[in-house]
């Protein structure tokens, strides 16, 4: 059974008060998450990506389309037991101490009463929040509120969890730990969903991820996959300052140290730059493929506009 | 009720009771205290209606401010920070959420009611020295302040479910003021003719009558309360605060939130 089925979920906003016109926050694509998955959604800002969670999570309703979560309707509150989620930048009750937050949330999921207290010290445990316990959250920086964030998210033993960008405002360490607490939530089972514009968080742990851009799916695969399709880059080193020319006239960016000149260019001008290195009888040191990023395939890709890529999306 | 509600409400009167909302009994403890050493000391004879007169309405004022102000503010500040994703994206029902919030501040205003409720007694007491049987018009009078509290939270919720906080508060007290004088408007459209009698006669009724909710009057002068009177306002008061209810989570069903 698939942990998430998003059948053609569209969104459209009417904008302006008099001439109304329509804004389309996401336009209607089918995409599947199997369970157990770890699965990245990535997009640049406002690509509509919080605005599927939200959908999903029936908090805004859709101008069309429909989903199924954990293979029952999306808008059926019984499902919810089992899921969690962390909101985009959250706010909670500030007044609440970590443990009455996370009590109150407790017990809105159904979680029996008994369970409680020492599922609340296991989660602060998990996302290091310990010490913290008695602490009203209005005297909690914007790190720890993201910690208390992911402990919500995971107080009730969900299944499967929705994270909207949970690495947003932690610094190095706090995003280490998070990734560490997803990749711990996978070995357990669990489906992790979670959007992030960090693409460097995606390629070390999803299995797959969607590819969002202006309320539209652009491709969905395995991150390898993506990647292999804008690699192709070669870098260059060599000894010597006469063939900079020549190399940066085939779109190669030179860097200079010492008397070292090191390029990045397109593969398909690799034969065209040795050559360029021979003629002017410089000593070439070496030539080294470069792995792509996803970083690398959104500028590629989305860089340049909206064109669809065709054949990506799975149905 | 069920468990999320519960639990919903207590939040909302723990978030009352921490936002130092009870404070305002300190207020209302040092007014009772003033008014009746210095009555005792300027009026004969009347003391115990003076004090009674100034302390329900006085119940009344602090209650109806906290149910105006705090009320638009139950489901807005909600939205407006985001704490709702959470609650919402658990197995609660957008209407026990309503409900909950309801009933949470209806509790912290009981609770509040209650400590100015002792107040009232105790000035009564220090004035009159005894209670005496019809000082039970007191506790009913304070009965029907509750009910008034109950009708304007489920009215500020309304508001608050469509229009913006200060939009809200001022449609509440516009509503709470017209509401005062419900039994003068009925009097007018009942004066009225033709077609627009049946108009005007509709929207006086539609209005809440909180005219009929005060009896501070006939208390202060010990007047006995009509048991029917208690049976009618209680009816009144629950089924017009349910209209409300029932009328902000049916466009609360329907809202998209930001």
């Amino acid at each position: 059974m698939p942990a998430i089925e998003i059948l053609q979920l569209e969104k459209t906003y009417s904008v302006g008060h008099l001439r109304k016109s329509k804004r389309v926050a996401l336009k209607p694509f089918l995409l599947t998450v199997e369970e157990g998955e770890v699965f990245g959604y990535l997009g640049p800002n406002g690509a509509g990506k919080t605005t599927t969670l939200k959908l999903l999570m029936g908090l805004i309703a859709p101008t069309g389309g429909s989903a199924r979560i954990l293979g029952r309707d999306w808008r059926d509150p019984e499902m919810k037991r089992d899921i969690g989620f962390l909101p985009e930048q959250p706010y909670f009750y500030d007044y609440l101490t970590a443990e009455e937050l996370l009590a109150y949330y407790a017990q809105l999921s159904g979680v029996a009463a008994g369970d409680i207290p020492q599922r609340i010290a296991r989660v602060l445990d998990r996302v290091g929040m310990t010490a913290n316990a008695r602490v009203q959250l209005r005297k909690f920086s914007k790190g720890m509120l993201q910690r208390i964030g992911v402990a919500q998210a995971i107080i009730h033993d969900p299944k499967l969890v929705f994270l909207d960008e949970p690495m947003s405002g932690l610094d190095p360490m706090g995003r280490l730990e998070v990734r560490d607490l997803i990749q711990s939530l996978k070995d357990e089972g669990k489906t992790v969903f979670f959007s992030t514009h960090i693409l460097s968080d995606a390629e070390t742990l999803c299995d797959r991820v969607a590819v969002l851009n202006q309320g539209e799916l652009r491709a969905v695969g395995v991150v390898a996959d993506l990647t292999a399709e804008v690699g192709g880059k070669v870098e260059v080193v060599w000894q010597g300052a006469k063939a900079k020319p020549a190399i940066e006239a085939l779109g190669g960016e030179c860097h200079t140290t010492a008397n070292l000149v090191r390029a990045v260019l397109a593969e398909k001008q690799l034969d065209p730059a040795i050559d360029a290195i021979r003629r002017a009888q410089e000593r070439l040191i070496s030539v080294t493929p470069v792995r792509a990023t996803l970083e690398d395939y959104f500028l590629q890709k989305l860089g340049g506009g909206s064109k669809v890529i065709a054949g990506e999306v799975k149905a | 009720m069920s468990a999320r509600i519960r639990h919903i409400a207590f939040n909302t009167f723990r978030e009352a009771v921490r936002d130092r909302v009870l404070y305002n009994l300190v207020f209302f403890a040092v007014l009772m205290a003033g008014a009746s050493i210095l009555l005792g000391q300027i009026s004969i004879d009347i003391e115990r209606q003076v004090v009674v007169n100034l302390g329900l309405s006085a119940v009344s004022l602090f209650g109806v401010v906290i149910a105006i102000f705090i009320g638009i503010g139950l489901v807005a500040k909600e939205i407006e920070r985001r704490t709702l994703y959470t609650v919402l994206a658990r197995p609660v029902r957008r209407w026990e959420f309503i409900v909950g919030k309801f009933l949470g501040l209806v509790g912290t205003l009981v609770v509040n009611t209650f400590f100015m409720a002792l107040g009232v007694f105790a000035a009564l007491l220090y004035v009159a020295r005894h209670f005496e049987r019809g000082d039970l018009s007191v506790a009913v009078a304070l009965y029907f302040i509750v009910l008034e509290f109950v009708v304007i939270t489920a009215l500020a919720l309304l508001f608050s479910s469509f229009s913006s906080p200060l939009l809200s508060a001022v449609l509440t007290f516009a509503l709470f003021i017209v509401g005062t004088f419900a039994e003068d408007l009925r009097g007018f459209a009942a004066m009225t003719h033709g077609a627009v009698r049946g108009i005007v006669t509709v929207m006086a009724y539609l209005m809440p009558n909180f005219a009929a909710l005060n009896v501070i009057s006939q208390s202060a002068h010990q007047q006995p309360i009509a048991g029917s009177l208690i049976l009618y306002n209680t009816v009144y008061a629950v089924l017009y605060a349910g209209a409300a209810l029932a009328g902000a989570v049916l466009i609360f069903e329907r809202r998209n939130l930001k």
